[in-house]
This record gives structure tokens, C-alpha cells and sequence, in this order.
């Protein structure tokens, strides 16, 4: 809804009038605000770095939007955290997107609890059939 | 690999967010349990109501706005609200005069400590490119029609500084006591889109 010239004022993006909105939409949303926050508050950068990266990956949404192209602030926050964390070093460049691999190719209605480990080798068939 | 890192649009965001996530906790950088005391913090804790006690509070005492106004940030932290993104308050008074109105122009700055994270068409960026531009058209559509005797005043947060407005209190009040007072007070009269209504 970027490229449209007045504020949505009745529909879903709708400006609130009072205080009760969800913060969180989705629950991804909530757990990239709080990674972020976690590794901020642990010392792994300084929020300026994050922040310069969170405009740089809103700057270029906005630049690259179609008319009709939803905007979603938390995929460019994910963005950015991605790159804070590239930079920093905290995590090799591609370390996330083998992780994706990894956790795509799991079977369809796999429960996932949050104590399994991965350390086995990417070295497993993946099925591309679901990908674009 | 290159440095022009981007999210996939064709990779369910959930399972980006999932493997980031999962990568971090494996390396012991970050603690779940942490996590989920920001999200409930954020979700559940802060919001709104901490402004609407500082506003009540400033219309109640004259020293406490007078402070307030000096020291946004020391002064808020008078009444145990601080943390991330409230390092530096600046507080904006309205008055018959002129109208204050905040937005962050390249991202999303806002006093957290106050407010609570931002809602979502403040992060828009519609909201972010227009109330610049033409801020009265803007009010006008979220239902805030301003008399051309008010001069209005669009605050840029940054890094620097998160800026809060003091809304006006209104007539017919008088007699009301703090408490009475702070349910009144809007999260959108603190972002400067809206008055205070009397109750």
C-alpha cells in the first residue's frame, strides 16, 4: 500500500483510534523483534549498527516496491538483524540459508520443538519440489 | 557468498526467522528465555498507559511539566519509565497555538518507554512520507481537523531523539483527578493524530 496517496483509512492498515492494536501481527514478527533485542542487550552491536541497516533494507523496499507490494517493517527488520549479524560475524554469510534448506526439507506437519539439534552434515537429499 | 544479503520473498518469512533464530541458540548468542521476556515485556507490559500517566501527571502538577519539559528523559524516569529507545526524550507541548506531531521519516523511532512499540501505520510508509509533506491533509484523514490559526509542527525522530507529545487538556476536566484523567489519554493524542476527547 505504499504507492497509494492517502491513508488507508478504512481498511486493514487502518490508523487505530484507541490503544488496543496487537503489537505482534504474527508470531515470526515476534521472534525476530526479540532476537534483535536479545543480541542487542547481550553486547553483540550497538543499535545504530542495526538501525543504519534497518533504514538502508526500508530505503530499498521502498525503492524497488511495485504499486500493490504489501509492506511488512518486520521482513525488512529481519533483514537487517540478518546483516548485523553477517557483519558482526556471529554467523558465516549463507549459514541462514542452508538452515532454510535444512528446515524445508523436514516432512510436511513436522512438529518442530524448539530442542532439536542440527549438527549433522548438510549432506542429506534435499526435495526442491516444494520451491519456486 | 555476497554481501548483498536480501530475504528471499519466496521463502516462508516464518522459516527464515526459525533457522536465524535456531542458529543463534546453537551458538549460545542468544537465550530463549530471554526472548520471551522481551516479547511479553513489549506485548503485554509497556504500552501506552505509562504516557497516559506521565501526560495526567503533567496536567496535574506545574513543577512535574516544568521538569518535563526541561528533561524529558530524567523526568519520565522519575515515575520508573525507561529503557530501549528512551535515552532521549524530548517532550512537545500542544497548545491553542500550535499542534505537535511525531513520525520517524526513515525508520520507525519512538519512545518505547512511553508508548510501547509503535503501531503499525505509524512504521507505514505512507504516514512516514506524507505527514511530512502535508501534514494537515494527513490529520484531516485520521479524523484531525486542525484550524488554520494552529500552527503545526512535524517532529523527525532519529537516533538522537524520540519526541512525545503533551497533549492538550480538555475543557469540561477541571475538577478531574490524575487518575481520572489517564484513561482518557490516547496512544494517538501522544503521537500527535488525535486530542484528547473529554470523557
Amino acid at each position: 500500500m505504499t504507492n497509494v496517496s492517502t491513508l488507508d483509512v478504512d481498511g486493514v492498515a487502518a490508523p487505530p483510534r484507541a490503544n488496543g492494536e496487537l503489537v505482534f501481527a504474527e508470531q515470526w514478527e515476534s521472534r525476530a523483534f526479540s532476537l534483535c533485542m536479545t543480541l542487542h542487550e547481550s553486547g553483540a552491536f550497538e543499535w545504530d549498527e542495526f538501525r543504519v541497516e534497518l533504514i538502508a533494507a526500508i530505503t530499498s523496499w521502498e525503492a524497488d516496491a511495485s504499486p500493490g507490494d504489501t509492506y511488512s517493517y518486520y521482513r525488512c527488520w529481519l533483514t537487517a538483524l540478518e546483516r548485523v549479524v553477517v557483519t558482526k560475524q556471529l554467523l558465516a554469510s549463507g549459514a541462514v540459508d542452508d538452515r532454510v534448506e535444512v528446515l524445508a526439507a523436514r516432512p510436511a506437519g513436522y512438529d518442530h520443538g524448539h530442542d532439536h539439534g542440527h549438527d549433522h552434515d548438510h549432506d542429506h537429499g534435499h526435495d526442491h519440489g516444494d520451491h519456486h | 557468498m555476497s554481501n548483498e544479503l536480501t530475504v528471499n520473498d519466496h521463502i516462508p518469512i516464518e522459516l527464515r526467522t526459525e533457522a536465524l533464530e535456531d542458529l543463534l541458540v546453537e551458538r549460545g548468542l542468544v537465550d530463549r528465555t530471554v526472548m520471551d521476556n522481551f516479547i511479553k515485556t513489549y506485548a503485554q507490559d509497556v504500552g501506552p498507559l505509562n504516557g497516559a500517566k506521565v501526560v495526567a501527571k503533567a496536567w496535574t502538577d506545574p513543577e512535574f511539566k516544568e521538569r518535563l519539559l526541561a528533561n524529558g528523559t530524567t523526568t519520565v524516569a522519575e515515575l520508573g519509565f525507561k529503557g530501549p529507545q528512551g535515552e532521549h526524550i524530548v517532550v512537545v507541548e500542544n497548545s491553542d497555538d500550535l499542534h505537535n506531531v511525531i513520525v520517524c521519516t526513515l525508520c520507525s523511532c519512538y519512545p518505547w518507554p512511553l508508548l510501547g512499540l509503535p503501531p503499525s501505520w505509524y512504521k507505514d510508509p505512507v504516514y512516514r512520507s506524507r505527514v511530512v509533506k502535508e501534514p494537515r491533509a494527513v490529520l484531516a484523514e485520521m479524523g484531525l481537523d486542525l484550524p488554520d490559526s494552529q500552527q503545526v509542527k512535524v517532529w523527525d525522530s532519529s537516533s538522537e531523539v524520540r519526541f512525545f507529545v503533551l497533549p492538550q487538556r480538555p475543557a469540561g476536566t477541571e475538577g478531574m483527578s490524575e487518575e481520572d484523567l489517564v484513561p482518557l489519554i490516547t496512544r494517538e493524542s501522544m503521537i500527535g493524530v488525535a486530542l484528547v476527547a473529554a470523557p
